[in-house]
Parts: C-alpha cells; sequence; structure tokens
C-alpha cells in the first residue's frame, strides 16, 4: 500500500460523496452511484486506487454482515418459521437448477466436469448486499417478490457452507497454494468433530443473544456513554462473524442468527439505530471496490467472450427464477421484478473463485474471466431494475400494490409511549388495559429490565433521537405520549417529532408550571401537569373531612382544574415581559396572586349550583 | 329560523347498534345540530352558558336517547335540572324558551304491544313520557308526538335502515319548519292520550 490510509480514506468518502447523490438524482439508485464512483477511481479509470481494491472489499464484505444482522433484528423466530416453506423451496430449486443449467453450459463450452460443476454452483448465488439495499431503498421489501428474493438469498448464505465443503472434492488442477483467505482452524480435525464445534458455535450465539448479551448491554447502558453501547453492538457482529468464519461458516450467516435471537430483546430499537449507519457506509465502500475491481483490461481483451458469458449468466438464472415464480405463484409483475433482480452473480462468488483456484479447481484465466463477468453482472442489476420499472412494468397490467403483508415484521402500533416511569407507567398501563397498541420506550437500562421480567415490552433507548423514533413506528402510530422526566429532553423528542412525523398528535407531561409554559409556548394542545390532578383529588378530600357534600367537593374540584387551565395559557402567552423585569421568586409570587385572583369562590359556586338552587323559587313564590 | 338541535345521550354508544345508524343518518340532514351530550359532558359537569345559548339558536328541541326504565338516561335528568333555570326557562320571568318546540326520539327494546294498557308495561309510551310533556308545557313550549323505533332487540339490518330512513324523513320536515302532527303509527288513539 503506497497511500496512506487518511488518502485512501478520503479518495472513498469523496468519490461516494460527488457519485450516490448524482446517481440518486438521475433515479439511478444508490448501488449504481457507487459502482460507478469506483470504476472512476479504480486502477481502470483515474487509477487513485489500485489493486487494494480486493482487500479493501473484505473489510467492507463486513458491511453484508451487519446488514444480515439488521435483517436478523426485524425477523423474529416465529416469523422465519413460517418463511421455511420459499427459503427451502424456493431457494433450494433456484441454486439447484441454476447450479446444473450453469455447469452443463459450462461443460458443453469445454471445461472438465468437476471444474463445470464448481462454476455452476458459484454462479448460482445472487448479491444479497445488492438486492437487498435496492430493494430496501425502492420499499420493495414487503411485497410478494421481495419476500420470495429474501429467501432465496437467505437459503444462499446457508448453501455457501456445503459448498465450501463440497468443492475441494472437485479439484482437478495441482492446489495452487499459498494463505488459504478462510482456512479454519478446524481443517485439521475429523469430520464429527468438526460438524459438533460448527453446532457448538451456532449454539453459542444463541445462548450468548439470548441470556449472556441482556446483562452486558443492560451494564452498557447504565454508563450512559452512547459511544460504548455502539463499540458494543459492533463487537457483538464482529464476534459473531469471527467465530463463525473460524469454525467455517459464512459469518453473514452467523450475524443473521445473532440478529434473529435479538429481535425480541428491548435493545433491538437501539441496536438498529446504532449499527446502521455502518452498515450504510460499509457496503457503500464494498460497492465501490466491486466497481474498482473491475478489470477492464481484460474485458477490453476478450470482449466477445465476456459479454457472452454475463448475458449467458443472466439469462440461464432469469429463466431459472421466472420458471420458479410461475411454479410458486407469483403474478406476472411480481415474478418480473423477482426474477430480474436475483439474475445477478452475487459476492459470495469472488470468495468462492479465489478458494476455488487455491484449491486447483479452476484455473487462473478461467477464475479472472468469471470475476470480470461477476462483477459486471452485479452492476448491471441495477440497470435491470430500471428497465423492469420504467419499460417493463408500465406493459403490465396487473401491477400489484406493494401493501406489507398481514404479518408486518415489526410491531406497529397506534401509540409510542417515551419513558416508562412512574408517570408513564400509568399511560401505558391504562391504554394497554383498553386494548390499545403501545410501543413504549425508555433510556433506564434497569427499569427496562425489570419490566421485561414482568412481561411487558419495553425498548431501550434514547426516544429524543430521530433514528430510534422511527425504528418504534412512528410513521406508522398516531399518537406519542411523551412522560419523560427530563424537561429538556421532552423538549428535544417534540421537535423531532414535530419535524419528522409531523403527523403525530403529542400528549406531553410536564413537571410544573414552567415546563409547562415552555411546552405550550412549542405550540403543543395536550400539556399535562404531573401533580395538578393528584393535589386536587387530595384538595377534594380535604373538603369532605371537612364535612362538604362529596359530589360538590368534586364539581368544585373540575371546576378550579378548568379556571386553572385556562389560567395557564393566557399566562403563558404574556410571561416573557415580565421574565425581564422580576426574578424567578417575584414571578412566582405574581402568579400565584394571579390565580387567587381569579378563583374567586363564589364565582364558580353560582357556576354550579344554580340550577339545583331554589333561592329564586322561593322568592317568586313569596313575592 | 327554524333550526333542529338533537339533545343526544346515550351512555354506552359503542354497544349500541340502533342509535349509532340513527345518529348517523342524523348528521346528514342539512339544518340539524347534533350535541351528544355524553361525548360533551362525561364528568357531567353541564356547561349551562353553552347548552342555553344551543338551546336559543334552535327551534325544534329534539331528545334522542335509550327508553332506559320507562325515562331517559341520568344525563338528559342532569341536563335539565341545570340548564332549564328559573327565571330563564320557566317562572315568571322565564320566557326563553316559548313557542319552542320539544319532541322525545326513543329506542325500546319492548315492541309495540308491550306498551299498551293490557300489554307487558301496562302503560303506552305517551303516559311514560308525561314529565317531558309537562316539562315543555311547564316551559312554554309544545310538547310534539315522540318519535319512537320499537322492538329494538329483534331488528335486523333492514329494519334498522328503515328506522333511520324515517328518523331522515322526519329531521327534513322539522328543518324545513313543518311541524308534524301524529307521524308514529304505534301510538294510540288521541282519546286515550292524557290531555294536558
Amino acid at each position: 500500500m503506497t497511500q496512506s490510509i487518511l488518502l485512501q480514506a478520503v479518495v472513498y468518502l469523496a468519490a461516494g460523496v460527488v457519485f450516490v447523490p448524482l446517481a440518486k438524482r438521475l433515479g439511478l439508485g444508490s448501488v449504481l452511484g457507487y459502482l460507478l464512483a469506483g470504476m472512476v477511481i479504480g486502477p481502470a479509470g483515474l487509477g487513485l486506487v489500485g489493486a487494494e481494491g480486493q482487500d479493501i472489499m473484505h473489510v467492507a464484505e463486513f458491511g453484508v454482515v451487519i446488514m444480515l444482522f439488521l435483517v436478523g433484528l426485524e425477523l423474529e423466530p416465529t416469523l422465519l418459521w413460517k418463511l421455511r416453506t420459499p427459503i427451502l423451496g424456493l431457494g433450494g430449486l433456484q441454486v439447484a437448477l441454476s447450479a446444473v443449467a450453469l455447469g452443463a453450459l459450462a461443460w458443453l463450452l469445454g471445461l472438465p466436469w468437476p471444474a463445470a460443476g464448481a462454476t455452476g454452483l458459484i454462479l448460482a448465488m445472487s448479491s444479497t448486499a445488492i438486492v437487498l439495499q435496492t430493494l430496501n431503498e425502492k420499499g420493495l421489501m414487503p411485497s410478494t417478490a421481495g419476500q420470495s428474493a429474501f429467501s432465496v438469498l437467505l437459503f444462499q448464505d446457508i448453501a455457501v457452507i456445503p459448498i465450501l465443503a463440497v468443492l475441494p472434492l472437485l479439484a482437478t488442477y495441482p492446489a495452487a497454494g499459498g494463505a488459504d483467505a478462510h482456512a479454519s482452524l478446524l481443517d485439521g480435525l475429523p469430520g464429527w468433530l468438526r460438524g459438533l464445534a460448527v453446532l457448538g458455535a451456532v449454539g453459542a450465539v444463541v445462548v450468548l443473544g439470548r441470556f449472556g448479551m441482556r446483562p452486558v448491554f443492560r451494564a452498557i447502558a447504565r454508563t450512559d456513554l452512547r459511544e460504548v453501547f455502539i463499540a458494543a453492538a459492533l463487537l457483538l457482529v464482529g464476534g459473531v462473524a469471527l467465530l463463525m468464519e473460524t469454525v467455517g461458516l459464512s459469518p453473514a450467516l452467523g450475524a443473521f442468527v445473532a440478529g434473529v435471537v435479538l429481535a425480541n430483546s428491548e435493545y433491538k430499537h437501539e441496536l438498529e439505530s446504532d449499527i446502521d449507519p455502518f452498515k450504510g457506509l460499509l457496503l457503500g465502500l464494498f460497492f465501490i471496490s466491486v466497481g474498482a475491481s473491475i478489470d477492464f483490461g481484460l474485458i477490453a481483451g476478450n470482449p466477445g467472450t465476456v459479454a457472452g458469458v454475463v448475458g449467458a449468466v443472466m439469462v440461464v438464472k432469469a429463466l431459472v427464477l421466472w420458471f420458479l415464480g410461475k411454479r410458486f405463484r407469483l403474478g406476472t409483475d411480481q415474478n418480473l421484478l423477482f426474477a430480474l433482480s436475483l439474475a445477478q452473480v452475487g459476492e459470495f462468488a469472488f470468495v468462492l473463485l479465489s478458494f476455488s483456484v487455491q484449491n486447483g479447481i479452476l484455473d487462473a484465466p478461467t477464475s479472472g474471466l468469471l470475476t470480470a463477468a461477476v462483477a459486471i453482472t452485479m452492476a448491471l442489476t441495477p440497470v435491470l431494475f430500471l428497465v423492469n420499472e420504467r419499460f417493463l412494468l408500465p406493459r403490465i397490467g396487473t401491477r400489484e400494490t406493494t401493501k406489507p403483508p398481514a404479518d408486518a415484521i415489526d410491531e406497529k402500533n397506534e401509540v409510542i409511549v417515551a419513558g416508562f416511569g412512574r408517570f408513564g407507567n400509568i399511560v401505558g398501563r391504562f391504554l394497554r388495559a383498553n386494548d390499545v397498541g403501545t410501543t413504549v420506550l425508555d433510556f433506564d437500562s434497569d427499569r427496562v429490565d425489570i419490566l421485561r421480567k414482568i412481561g411487558i415490552k419495553v425498548y431501550y433507548g434514547d426516544a429524543s433521537r430521530y433514528d430510534l423514533l422511527r425504528a418504534a413506528g412512528a410513521a406508522e402510530a398516531r399518537l406519542l405520549v411523551i412522560a419523560l422526566d427530563s424537561p429538556e429532553k421532552s423538549l428535544e423528542l417534540v421537535e423531532t417529532a414535530r419535524k419528522h412525523f409531523p403527523h403525530l398528535q403529542v400528549l406531553v407531561r410536564a413537571n410544573d408550571r414552567d415546563d409547562a409554559y415552555d411546552l405550550l409556548d412549542a405550540g403543543l394542545p395536550h400539556v399535562y401537569r404531573e401533580t395538578l390532578d393528584t393535589s386536587l383529588r387530595m384538595g377534594v378530600d380535604a373538603l369532605r373531612l371537612l364535612g362538604h357534600r362529596a359530589y360538590h367537593a368534586e364539581r368544585s374540584a373540575r371546576l378550579f382544574r378548568r379556571h386553572d387551565e385556562r389560567a395557564l395559557t393566557e399566562l403563558a402567552a404574556v410571561r416573557h415581559d415580565r421574565r425581564q423585569y422580576f426574578s424567578t421568586a417575584r414571578r412566582r409570587i405574581r402568579e400565584l396572586e394571579q390565580l387567587l385572583r381569579s378563583d374567586e369562590t363564589d364565582r364558580w359556586l353560582r357556576d354550579i349550583e344554580e340550577g339545583w338552587d331554589a333561592e329564586s323559587l322561593r322568592k317568586e313564590a313569596n313575592g | 329560523m327554524s333550526g333542529v338541535l338533537i339533545q343526544f345521550a346515550h351512555p354506552a354508544l359503542e354497544k349500541s347498534r340502533v342509535n349509532r345508524v340513527l345518529l348517523a343518518a342524523a348528521q346528514e340532514v342539512p339544518g340539524v345540530t347534533v350535541n351528544d351530550l355524553y361525548e360533551a359532558y362525561p364528568d357531567f359537569d353541564v356547561d349551562v352558558d353553552r347548552e342555553q345559548e344551543l338551546l336559543l339558536r334552535h327551534d325544534f328541541i329534539l331528545l334522542h336517547h335509550p327508553f332506559y326504565w320507562y325515562s331517559a338516561p341520568a344525563m338528559v335528568k342532569q341536563w335539565e335540572d341545570l340548564v332549564l333555570e328559573h327565571g330563564w326557562a320557566y317562572g315568571r320571568d322565564g320566557n326563553a324558551l316559548t313557542g319552542k318546540h320539544l319532541m322525545n326520539i326513543i329506542t325500546t327494546g319492548g315492541r309495540a304491544e308491550a306498551y299498551q294498557p293490557e300489554g307487558h308495561n301496562r302503560f303506552t309510551i305517551r303516559q311514560f313520557l308525561v314529565p317531558f310533556e309537562q316539562t315543555a308545557r311547564l316551559c312554554k313550549m309544545s310538547y310534539l308526538p315522540p318519535f319512537v323505533v320499537h322492538g329494538t332487540h329483534r331488528l335486523d339490518g333492514a329494519g334498522i335502515e328503515a328506522a333511520a330512513e324515517r328518523y331522515r324523513a322526519l329531521l327534513t320536515q322539522l328543518a324545513a319548519g313543518l311541524v308534524p302532527t301524529d307521524h308514529t303509527p304505534d301510538v294510540l288513539p288521541t282519546e286515550l292520550l292524557p290531555r294536558p
């Protein structure tokens, strides 16, 4: 590496910052933007980055790992179980049929059959990174095609493991030797012990996720240092990936399992929003490195061959997918999307190709050719999406509206309750008792833990953060109940909600009059002082103990509250002038005076009792 | 000025099949104001000023409620107690409501036959409604014969829709300022009715 890391980082970041907005502007989607950026800065373009593109791709593959972790977080185990038919049926058949068809084609073109078989298996894989990113960006994940594509990709991720195991058996060339990128520590062990280790590793991830992580996250959350929480989240994903690689499993698959295990955890939303930016950055890096790794020299040398391979691979894969889509009863438009979205060859192919060369299954020229072809198929995918969207779908009448299926992946509730302390928990419990779906967010990890133990679904996190609010379903909710302890946080949350989710009706708790003023100033119609109602109930009981009639005391308290709230709104409007002249203490006194003056007792007694007062009747009868 | 004011009182509208449809039908008719009392005053603190203001603005006052215990739900009584003040609605100087019309819109679970001298309930609807009739008279209003939907427990969707249609027709007529004569086929012949 000749350049400094800093310079490289600047080159990559600048390329992304320039090309991605440009591509989005032109309606090409971010993935194509990153790929173009890679091509421009790569050896074939400006030459700003060179051969280290491959190394960077390995680093950036961590983006794929994080993405699958996030996908797993969104998928609760029950939902995964529901998807078992498409995963095994659709995914299994796709890999098998594509591998056989492409392998046969390679064999017909003159490759020896073991090499042809390996080629078929390798090319059967599709790109999780490109497809999921693009489907998410276009909001197509919940569609039938999106779910089917996801199932197939998931099966492929699982299939990588047996493929890695089978490939060495197909060796025909002398092994290339050298460091094996995916050599696992277990290579020397007998098969059964290896199997045991694999099971043990997966079991460890499940147990760790289910029981081990919660206390760890709680302890970290208690430190109130957000960056430590982020570090812990990244450590978790990285650690799982490393563990999986050690036992020879796909790191992405391991991360996916870890995600699924944590899908029910209270830290789900926090994890999601903390890790998401890293996923975006690393995936971008990954796409750039794919773009940079396209060997334009090789392509220029054999343009016909490369084009032929690219065309054949994509056509064969699309046909297989189309056929399967028909068998699994996808509508025409959905099937088109499904077939075209998965027609490329994925990032696993790079891994498998280098693995094949090292194990003497493929020779270097074939591998080089295939690598170039794979990169081109990936680059063509966003283009295919565009063609499908602009030219094919409009010709088909049956376009399915992409409504989310009945089992939405996340729980979508009408009400978000922020803060589940002594105030929020009463509101939350009351709503639940009335069968109103609530998503609860709280920033106190101890409390979250206790509430979870008694079976209340609470998520840990700072609700005033946009990403967390979004993850909690603010886009779909109708009400936001703010019951935070800190007035500053409440105001922050109000601002965030106003800015990003203006449709949300906000109900907010105020600690005292001053808080209430601030919140009223912010233009909130629903402000609740936490002590007002309880104090009045106490006042009512005091009156009753003094011998007043209960109904009179109750009505009197309600009237007092109405007067008080009206006075509060009026005072909120004028208080700023006074603030400049009086000290806080004097202002309070004045307010109190004003309050008392507005509550002259005989006035409201007249209000409520006139109808039951026989005085005027007596006068009329006697007068 | 000939607006129609519906003073609607149902403590559990969410459980009512018939009144929900009737209320929806009423809200469609132009010139009709619906005042949902239980919705406005869940704490029974009737806003007297607001209610008197509403009464002044309308000519036809319709008390629309289920026929609980041969009368109205508690809210209607609370409303009468607080709003119909001495010196305003009645008494020597109480002339605010003079010349207006009062009417009950009621739904009963029992069938029309039950509200006959020989029937299960032994008295007619008109007899049960005598306190309202006299209230109207005391407030110098005219009392119109009640609009009744009988046998709500047995009404099917079509029956409810027919009742709503009947209600809509009545409201349209009132909104046009036309005072109805006798529109309920199930009330007794006039000679049996108690005369004020």
